[in-house]
């Protein structure tokens, strides 16, 4: 009797145990499909042209560049507004935010925008930024992306901050150096690879978001650097591209999804690399 | 949390005051402070700004159409008559079949990675199930669009037809022309999209459980699933809840996956093969075009409801994993 509960019980644990093995594959075998869809369809699209020419009307040959050249340059505005202040941001949580309300309120809502939908941020920039000038603009797309690289880059520096071992800064004290000399070259020096880190996620996250571009960068079939006028990016015409009906220009949206797909993996690959030689 | 932290002990004087004013530069002192300061309230009202924001900008529609805004299912542009009803449904179900899929799944893959795994196995499995949360939106999109879909259609709904269509009450669910695109599609795909996301929390949350109460059970004899079922996860339950409403959230919100394999049709329909709509994706699909009085209000209006119950679901996910923490914190 008491074996036959026994013999139940690992039966049980033996069958469970299968699962949870079958729930891993069943994860990884949807990554393996995807990105080997994305090698086999984008593989065709990749050549020269794809970088030296711009999108081009449905029909005729082009390329990604005006696409390409929009992404970085929103991207790289993105994160140079979004940073300083998630990096300051991040530092009055961990430095100065031990007492007070305004660093517990400030990390809750961190990680609620943190999650938050990005359509939604779109939809802010829309009514904040691109209704009062009056036109769609690469401005208003990257001051969108900046709105996503904050909390990201908030609460990486903040965790950062806080495996920095207090002896350090007591040292920095002891030697007479003011707080802020304290946290500028002593914290964020021992803090520096996993700042990093959090930005290069940052980078990676915005690089491939297509929500808050739609309502604020929009798209532009040309070739535009300027950041004042409505601005292509990869996103977005990837989302156009693919929902025609036209067959090259899907080829082409699966060439601009592996060019997404490949630098956002690098980029986290590249973040995680770093964070763990360092820590 | 609770603990003093050291600072308020050792080092309470440096950041308040420079006890040498003149050598120092103290004006560098309180200027870093208040820049950092400014920079964390410029965070804190971020949120409260975007509620307002989209208020002032959703309100003739929020005036004209008051509650029926979220019992109608009428969406009719040309009219200017709007109701949420079918986005909000779609937004639940499709979220609903998500976390269905979703939370058992990331609970084996937890499981595999803190209890089963060998060790040199755990980093690389982890990150490849991480990396899935990297891969951009739109690129679950286009890919359910061009490729499940129709294997979909043509393999899967095919036989669900045939085999629960017939069946009462939930036959309905599975009725209808096999289209490939659809609400199920739609809540599959989220499914995967929120994997990496549940499991990153529960992995965290298990590798809490003290060693001592594991090694308690498995002296005594219990199975690694006994052990997994009965003393971790009743320990780590707050936290594990906690995970799921952060995947909740994640696939409450989820924009480009959705807009590309819904369908976008404004029409409640019990089959889960319909096409349907999400609040996100209507926004995707219609505000730039969004032309009238009424019409981008509504469209806005539909953004401060998601924005709301997100915000809500991501509230209560944080509370119960600092809950979690502070419990911890208390024991350790």
């Amino acid at each position: 009797m008491e074996n036959q509960i026994y013999i139940r019980r690992r039966r049980v644990n033996a069958v469970m145990l299968f699962i949870s093995g079958l729930t891993l594959l069943f994860g990884l075998f949807w990554l393996a499909w995807i990105l080997i869809t994305l090698l086999r369809e984008g593989f065709n699209a990749l050549g020269p042209t794809l970088f030296t020419q711009n999108t081009p009307p449905p029909g005729s040959n082009g390329g990604l560049l005006n696409a390409i050249a929009g992404s970085l340059m929103m991207a790289v505005v993105g994160t140079l507004i979004g940073t300083p202040v998630g990096i300051l941001a991040g530092t009055y949580l961990a430095e100065y935010g031990h007492r007070g309300w305004l660093a517990p309120a400030t990390r809750f809502i961190n990680d609620i925008l943190l999650s938050a939908p990005s359509i939604v941020i779109g939809l802010f920039v829309y009514s904040i930024y691109v209704l009062q000038v009056g036109h769609f603009s690469g401005w208003g797309g990257a001051l969108a992306l900046a709105l996503i690289v904050i909390p990201v880059v908030v609460r990486t520096t903040d965790d950062m901050l806080k495996l920095v071992p207090d002896s350090l800064r007591e040292a920095a004290a002891a030697l007479g150096a003011p707080a802020w000399k304290m946290i500028v070259f002593v914290s964020y020096r021992a803090a520096r690879a996993g700042i990093v880190t959090g930005i290069l996620l940052a980078v990676a996250r915005i690089s491939g978001e297509t929500a808050p571009l739609l309502f604020t960068a929009l798209n532009n079939q040309f070739w535009s650097l300027n950041m004042d006028q409505p601005m292509a990016n990869l996103p977005v015409v990837i989302f156009q591209f693919a929902m025609s009906p036209y067959p090259d220009w899907h080829r082409l949206a699966w060439g601009g999804a592996i060019l997404i797909t490949f630098g956002v993996l690098a980029l986290n690959i590249l973040a995680r690399a770093l964070f763990r030689r360092k820590i | 949390m609770v603990i003093a932290h050291p600072f308020e002990v050792g080092l309470a004087t440096i950041y308040n005051e420079s006890p040498n004013p003149g050598e120092r530069m103290p004006w560098m002192d309180i200027f870093f402070k208040n820049l950092t300061r400014c920079a964390a309230f410029l965070v804190f009202s971020i949120l409260i700004t975007i509620l307002i924001s989209l208020f002032i900008h959703g309100e003739p529609a929020i005036r004209q159409f008051g509650f029926d805004f979220l019992v109608s299912t009428e969406w009719d542009p040309v009219k200017e008559k709007f109701g949420a009803l079918v986005p909000i449904y779609g937004t639940l179900v499709t979220s609903l079949i998500a976390m269905l899929i979703g939370i058992p799944v990331s609970f084996g893959i937890a499981l595999f990675l803190t209890e089963l795994s060998p060790n040199w196995l755990k980093r690389p499995l982890g990150t490849a199930i991480e990396l899935l949360a990297a891969i951009p939106s739109i690129i679950y999109g286009m890919w359910g669009l061009f490729v499940f879909a129709p294997l979909f259609s043509e393999y899967v709904q095919p036989p669900l037809i045939k085999l629960l269509g017939p069946l009462p009450i939930i036959g309905a669910l599975f009725k209808g022309p096999p289209l490939g695109i659809g609400i199920l599609t739609a809540g599959i795909i989220l499914a995967v999209m929120v994997i990496p996301f549940i499991t990153a929390v529960m992995r965290d949350v298990f590798e809490l459980v003290p060693p001592l109460l594991k090694e308690s059970a498995y002296g005594l004899g219990a199975t690694t699933w006994e052990v997994a079922w009965k003393v971790v996860l009743p320990y780590t339950k707050i936290g594990v809840v906690g995970g799921i409403m952060l995947g909740l959230g994640r696939a409450l919100g989820e924009t480009m996956a959705v807009t590309f394999v819904i369908g976008n049709t404004q029409r409640v329909s019990a089959s889960l093969f319909a096409p349907g709509n999400t609040i996100a994706s209507s926004l995707a699909n219609e505000f730039t075009e969004a032309v009238g009085d009424l019409y981008a209000p509504a469209l806005i209006e539909l953004g401060l409801i998601l924005f709301m119950i997100t915000a809500i679901v991501l509230a209560i996910a944080k509370v119960l994993l600092l809950q979690l923490a502070k419990r911890e914190g208390r024991e350790s």
